[in-house]
């Protein structure tokens, strides 16, 4: 069952009540006068109603915590889910592999041959410590850009899947160059003349986002965050504090969410997530961006711009 | 525009707003020393005793690097300012107009000019004013600077000190780093040099996009370059930095810059490198 966040606390109590009566039918006790079946099927389209209630109106901090929801479909679900023999490919051939970074080739919806890079978070502890949260490393960033360069020279389109908190702040990455890593990772996609499609599908952290997201066409997930800096860390600085009121106000006028971006043409478009975020419903989610990104592969495919549209579409963001 | 008067007297603007009278010494962060204030613009700004490189204004900077009376302001369209309406504790439109209080618009300069009678096209970030971050505006110097490089047919030099993005613009703050380097990947296309000078301190989005894109980079001795500021890195791993860490003498250990060169020295090794990697330019 999918982990409640904590506005989601009616939903929760529901479910707990759903559980009792479930339990109670189970154990078969001296309730059985009772139409339990009924009454689960009645809760359960409260349920649904409480939930499209409670995701109509989500504050920027809300929004923040279902794009950061542990699960949420992770780089490697969408590549199974929409990536038909899908070939992963390792290694920046330089110093090493990043494992936060899949990268490979394979036909998006079974019909597109390209070229995909997709950070993923990891599920299972373990998986986190070796994805490392999702914040990719310089050789991450390499990696992906190798990929590119191939999929510029064979004439592959390539397709990105963004969820970071960031790129990794830390000794070793700072060491072989993160900025360089990052700052390649833009000149390599204001280069290559295939098309390049990205969406965000859970958090967009800043430019180890962006080094992957300066595509001719960026979607985003209904409730995916995109950032210049995590609303924790602008409380900080501009706040002084990072409390639970300055960090909704950060997220607030930082103006994260994806309608917030959409109208600053940051974006190009939305991805609807299902009833209660894309964690209650992988399949459909996932289904939706393998729809999305399929028709806008063909769009820029069409028009045709090469790195020189792309170059036009960042230029012209003020 | 103000900043160009400035220019004329070698003065410099940080002193004049330190300029209490009695507070005529300064003192050096590398090693102590107490430094008379009147001798500072003749040391350009280094400590005799150490050779600590101080911050040093962007104005008398670029009067010292460029060739006499080469200098020419470019002209960068002006934005309409505080895209997203932001206020923290104070609004944003606010702390700009504190910022402007010295007659400079926003933490840029871009100048045609020559070093060592080499043409160029420089676009410098100005660390005082809101710390050299990458706004729109900063994002737009860069750009127009870039073009006006193309247009010139010269190689262009941005000269850094940033503390990266500038929050209060948000996501349009962070596209400025894709916007930048679409402009100077065209400048590099049409076989133009691309020259940085890393200056103390150049982070965050700025290191991770044009600061990082140079053919050459040179750096000033002692700058503090690298993508995540020290106490971020220093909150994620829980221990404390080694000395030198990010530091332009550690990133020419690790091949993220090709030199460390000292202030007195820097028209020098500019002039070298511009006579030989412009001389390509006029044969095609
Ligand atoms: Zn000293």
């Amino acid at each position: 069952m999918v982990q409640f966040l904590d506005f989601e606390k009616p939903l929760l109590d529901l479910q707990a009540k759903v559980e009792e009566l479930r339990a109670a039918e189970a154990s078969g006790a001296d309730i059985a006068e009772k139409d339990i079946a009924g009454e689960i099927d009645r809760l359960e389209i409260r349920m649904a109603r409480v939930a499209r209630l409670l995701y109509r109106d989500l504050s920027p901090v809300q929004i923040m915590q279902v794009a950061r929801h542990p699960e949420r479909p992770q780089g490697a679900d969408y590549v199974k889910a929409l990536v038909e023999g899908f070939v992963p490919l390792a290694g920046d051939r330089r110093y090493g592999d990043d494992q936060a970074m899949l990268a490979g080739v394979g036909k998006w919806l079974g019909q597109t041959p390209c070229v995909v890079c997709a950070i993923d978070k990891g599920k299972t502890t373990a998986e986190r410590i070796a994805r490392n949260f999702g914040m990719p490393k310089p050789e991450g960033y390499r990696k992906a850009q190798r990929l590119m360069r191939m999929a510029d020279r064979l004439g592959l389109p390539i397709v990105t899947l963004v969820d970071t908190p960031g790129a990794y702040p830390g000794v070793d990455a700072e060491e072989r160059g993160q900025g360089q890593a990052i700052a390649e990772s833009l000149d390599v996609l204001m280069q290559v003349k295939v098309p390049v499609v990205s969406v965000i599908t859970g958090e967009g952290g800043s430019g180890g986002a962006l080094a992957l997201a300066a595509a001719d066409r960026v979607l985003m997930l209904e409730h995916g965050i995109y950032s210049v800096i995590s609303p924790e860390g602008c409380a900080a600085i501009l706040w002084k504090e990072a409390n639970k009121d300055t960090i909704h106000a950060a997220a607030t006028a930082l103006k994260l969410t994806a309608k917030d971006l959409l109208e600053h043409k940051v974006i190009d478009g939305i991805i609807d997530e299902p009833v209660g975020g894309a964690q209650r419903d992988a399949a459909l989610a996932m289904k939706r961006v393998g729809k999305a990104v399929a028709a806008q592969l063909a769009e820029v495919a069409k028009a045709n711009g090469g790195a020189e549209a792309r170059r036009g579409r960042f230029l012209g963001i003020l | 525009m103000n900043w160009l008067t400035d220019l004329v007297k070698p003065g410099l603007k940080t002193t004049v707003k330190r300029g209490v009278s009695a507070d005529i010494w300064e003192k050096c962060p590398g090693c102590g020393e107490l430094l008379y204030e009147a001798d500072l613009p003749q040391s350009l700004y280094v400590c005799g005793a150490c050779g600590h490189h101080l911050r040093w204004g962007i104005d008398a900077r670029l009067a010292h690097l460029l060739d006499a009376k080469s200098m020419k302001a470019v002209e960068v369209p002006e934005i309409a300012d505080d895209p997203l309406g932001f206020r923290d504790r104070k609004k944003y439109k606010d702390r700009l107009k504190d910022a402007r209080k010295g007659g400079v618009r926003d933490a840029f300069r871009v100048v045609r000019g020559a070093v060592e009678g080499h043409p160029l096209v420089v676009v410098a970030l100005d660390f005082d004013f809101m710390a050299g971050s990458m706004s729109r505006a900063v994002g737009q110097a860069v750009v127009v600077a870039a073009q006006t490089a193309l247009a010139d047919k010269v190689p262009l030099l941005c000269i850094t000190a940033s503390g990266g993005a500038r929050m209060q613009e948000g996501t349009l703050s962070l596209m400025q780093m894709a916007r930048t380097t679409a402009a100077i990947v065209a400048l590099k296309e049409a076989g133009l040099p691309y020259l940085t000078l890393l200056c103390d301190p150049t982070t965050g989005g700025v290191t991770a996009s044009f600061a990082m894109q140079g053919d050459v980079h040179m750096a000033e001795p002692g700058a503090l370059i690298g993508f995540a500021g020290p106490r971020v890195i220093e909150q994620t791993i829980r221990q404390t930095l080694p000395e030198g860490f990010q530091r332009a003498e550690y990133l020419l250990e690790h091949g993220m810059v090709d030199m460390v060169v000292p202030r007195k020295e820097q028209r020098d090794v500019l002039g070298r490198l511009l006579a030989v990697v412009v001389s390509g330019i006029n044969r095609r």
